[in-house]
């Protein structure tokens, strides 16, 4: 948000609205009033936004769940609040958690860890040097010393230095040691996914890259109530775990949230909604693209889909989307990371494996582009809901 | 943009009479002036965050001293003799001769394994000649429980706490002794028992590791330390930058041991850094640091001895490097006559090893003499001989051990993957060696 520079009077006024909005969960930004939008007009070489300038809605809805009954009282929550609310269950229950990472202790760059080291302490929630390699290889040490270690990497996009530590460390502590050791205790938090403006190194998704290591757990919520069952299924899980947070849903995604820990349980695929034409398969914000493609499709092609969030991409639930594809006969998985080599690619090939003679059409991919995400053209980029659509329209005219 | 004090609009407000903002107004200044420094630029020091030194008018390069570098401590000189007798740990007569019958061990061990690969009977296999001092007097001056990370050249920590022949044997051979469940290459040892973490074969990853048991260490309150091992070129790596910088702001219990030993198989330490060694990088990082002489297993010893007391008492990380030379080659599938002499080997080899500087201050105590040393070598290596042949003769674990401890429980996935090997194994046994695993 643009702020042009204050007066004193506006920035009173501000500082007031500011002040009494102080107690808020959500950071509120005061886009300048009226005095302001006056200020901008006498600047001669800026007219009122135009068209192209103004920047585009997000490229979904998000969709909340119902409230959940069976776990308790519930509070609204925002995606990073239900975070905040799982590593508050957890640093609560078990007495050997600690959560690090870069600038967690002020409560983090998406506020995930708001609060926490003022309620435990210190030496529970603290910052540690700007070094992913060094957080993980950190995280991996707390782990095998019987700690419960909660890492934060600040974006997926960073988590590329760490790959060795995750790849040929955690994931294979427990097999190369012949279960003497393991760093099952170790929980790697990151931002993923586009968020609308991120570009090359605030949108990656990479979770392809980790699918192809044994011994890994690689988890992705779609929304609030999601991600805290799955994070502390994750950090009970006796499993090295990367939990992948879609940030463009951190303030979007608010749902009626269990304030008592529960957990749901990792490598089980979840149904949405039933179908019987084609099976829809996607994870995190993608899910919510999916669920108003399959609105389209009902209503302007009369076509019944099956929408599956997979949740777990490794190991990941062959059996739910098997058994989905063998009643429909046509499959279509959509993420934002580009198609080759993207994670679909294995889904791809797992179900022409098992399924081939049920399949009605060639499985679809819809993904993004063989490019480094791109900033500005990110409209174009991202698999949206035009070609999901489209890419359904081809399948049941094949 | 100077940060919103509120004092101004406390002002105001209570000049208005609007009460409840001016007083929550003012409440918050308050607040804010406790979290802001004093800055006073009256005085002349610098008041950055990042740097607390003096200001200096003089345009001069600090001289990275290399010719006159940080000192090598030692107890004894090359023949054993001890210098300073107020250095002299006194050790008993018992404690002194296991130091030497762990070294001699280890070095038969050594050389019994070594031509087993020669042999084709072992893969692979790397000795220790040269740096037993580092290991045993470092192991010594450890507690059983302190956690240990290790390179790869550290097998006389194992011993020096009690690993059996055995079970070294059995991790070479890869048999179904092995702990390590026969997954790994030659001297990839570990043990839970001796708190020794599994060896892994890429390099220093075990730094950052370390500094992070160390941590969990520190808030179990229970006094252990960890210890991590490492060589001059492991230093190299971004993960050893990475565990200094860790350990020393959050201020862990931990002691980095650096092997210098003047080879990364073929790189010498002049192609490896342009420094003063792994010592001098210490103090870059706030880390008391201190650099000793590797073959004197008592500078060793009272190194390590007193590093650990202070990590442990002061939550902070030491930095000891050990000065050595790796006699032996880098591995079995190195010959170092490619990179250096001969010449320069046998130097180390006669006039300055750990083995032998300590029999000197043995004999010269009257505790072991020319009838002990025949004996004693006698015996070592028919221990290691006998271990030897029962590890050959043991079967190699159970091919189902392949697809277990990928994750704590078995997946559908990999379980399928299982089945489907046995199917192929039934069908095709015979190209298959079976009966060299245990069923």
């Amino acid at each position: 948000f643009l702020e042009p520079e204050a007066s004193s009077c506006e920035g009173m006024m501000a500082a007031a609205a500011r002040l009494f909005l102080r107690g808020a969960n959500s950071k509120l930004s005061i886009a300048p009033g009226s005095l302001g939008t006056t200020l901008l007009k006498l600047s001669p070489n800026c007219s009122s936004r135009t068209k192209t300038q103004r920047r585009h809605a997000a490229h979904f809805t998000f969709q909340p769940d119902p409230v959940p009954s069976q776990y308790g009282p519930t509070q609204k929550m925002n995606l990073f609040q239900s975070i905040t609310s799982a590593l508050d269950n957890t640093l609560a229950s078990d007495p050997t958690a600690v959560i690090f990472g870069e600038d967690v202790a002020f409560g983090g760059v998406f506020r995930c860890t708001v609060g926490l080291r003022d309620k435990y302490g210190k030496d529970r929630v603290f910052n540690t040097p700007l070094c992913e390699q060094g957080i993980v290889g950190f995280g991996i040490g707390v782990a095998v010393a019987g700690a419960t270690a909660i890492a934060e990497i600040q974006f997926a996009d960073y988590i590329f230095p760490a790959f060795d530590q995750i790849v040929n460390e955690a994931a294979k502590y427990r097999y190369r040691s012949g279960n003497m050791f393991d760093c099952g205790n170790l929980t790697i938090r990151a931002p993923w996914g586009c968020v609308g403006h991120g570009s090359l190194y605030h949108s990656q998704s990479p979770e392809a890259f980790f699918a192809h290591c044994p011994g890994l757990k690689v988890v992705i919520p779609r929304s609030p109530i999601q991600a805290k069952g799955l994070l502390l299924s994750c950090i009970a899980d006796k499993n090295p775990c990367i939990f992948f947070e879609p940030k463009i849903l951190y303030r979007a995604a608010v749902e009626q949230v269990p304030e008592d820990p529960y957990t749901i349980p990792l490598s089980q695929a979840e149904v949405l909604q039933e179908g019987s034409d084609v099976t829809l398969v996607a994870w995190g914000t993608q899910i919510h693209v999916l669920k108003e493609v399959a609105s389209m499709a009902q209503e302007k092609l009369g076509v019944s889909c099956e929408v599956i969030d997979l949740q777990t991409i490794l190991p990941w639930d062959i059996e739910t989307v098997c058994k989905s594809v063998v009643k429909t006969g046509r499959l279509l998985i959509s993420h934002e990371a580009p198609v080759t080599g993207g994670f679909a690619s294995e889904i791809s090939s797992t179900v022409q494996e098992e399924c081939f003679l049920n399949l009605e059409a060639p499985i679809s991919r819809v993904c993004g582009y063989d490019t480094p995400f791109p900033h500005i053209f990110e409209p174009f980029y991202i698999p949206d809901k035009w070609k999901c659509f489209e890419a359904i329209k081809k399948m049941i005219n094949y | 943009m100077i940060p919103q004090d509120y004092l101004g609009l406390a002002f105001f407000s209570m000049l208005c009479c609007f009460w409840p903002l001016g007083i929550a107004a003012f409440y918050l200044s308050q607040k804010v002036l406790q979290l802001q420094q004093t800055f006073d630029s009256s005085l002349e020091k610098p008041q950055f965050p990042g740097a607390s030194a003096e200001f200096v008018d003089q345009l001069e390069f600090i001289q990275p001293n290399v010719i006159s570098g940080i000192p090598v401590y030692r107890v004894m000189d090359r023949q054993g003799n001890i210098i300073n007798p107020s250095q002299d740990p006194q050790l008993s007569k018992e404690t002194v001769l296991n130091f030497y019958q762990k070294m001699t061990m280890l070095n038969t061990m050594d050389r019994i394994l070594y031509e087993s690969q020669r042999q084709g009977r072992i893969s692979f296999y790397m000795t220790n000649y040269g740096e037993e001092g580092t290991h045993i007097g470092s192991a010594a001056a450890l507690d059983p429980n302190d956690l240990v990370f290790g390179q790869y050249r550290e097998a006389g920590v194992l011993m020096y706490r009690g690993f059996p022949l055995d079970h070294f044997m059995a991790q070479c051979y890869a048999n179904a002794d092995d702990l390590g469940k026969g997954r790994q290459m030659p001297v990839h040892y570990g043990s839970k028992d001796l708190n020794f973490v599994t060896i892994s074969s890429p390099l220093a990853t075990q730094i950052p590791q370390a500094a992070g048991a160390a941590y969990a260490v520190k808030r179990e309150n229970t006094n252990r330390a960890v210890i991590c091992y490492f060589g001059e070129g492991a230093a190299s790596e971004g993960d050893a930058h990475a565990g200094f910088n860790f350990s020393a702001t959050l201020e862990c219990p931990l002691i980095f041991f650096c092997r210098n030993n003047g080879y990364a198989i073929s790189t010498p330490t002049n192609e490896q850094y342009r420094g003063d060694g792994i010592a001098a990088r210490g103090p870059g990082y706030g880390m008391l640091s201190i650099r000793v002489d590797g073959n004197d297993v008592f500078a060793v010893y009272n190194a390590t001895k007193e590093a650990r007391r202070r990590a442990v008492a002061e939550n902070q990380p030491f930095l000891i490097e050990a000065m050595t030379y790796r006699i032996g080659h880098h591995s079995t599938s190195d010959d170092s006559s490619a990179y250096r002499s001969v010449d320069e080997v046998n130097y180390w080899d006669k006039q300055d090893h750990p083995i032998s500087r300590l029999r000197h201050y043995m004999t010269a105590r009257g505790w072991w003499s020319e009838d002990d040393e025949r004996s004693w070598r006698k015996q070592s290596r028919k221990t290691v001989m006998e271990a030897f042949e029962r590890a050959e003769r043991r079967l190699k674990p159970n091919p189902e051990l392949l697809f277990t401890d990928v994750y704590q429980e078995m997946i559908p996935s990999l379980n399928k993957q299982r089945e489907s090997l046995w199917r192929h194994v039934q069908q095709y046994k015979e190209n298959y060696p079976l009966d060299l695993y245990e069923k």
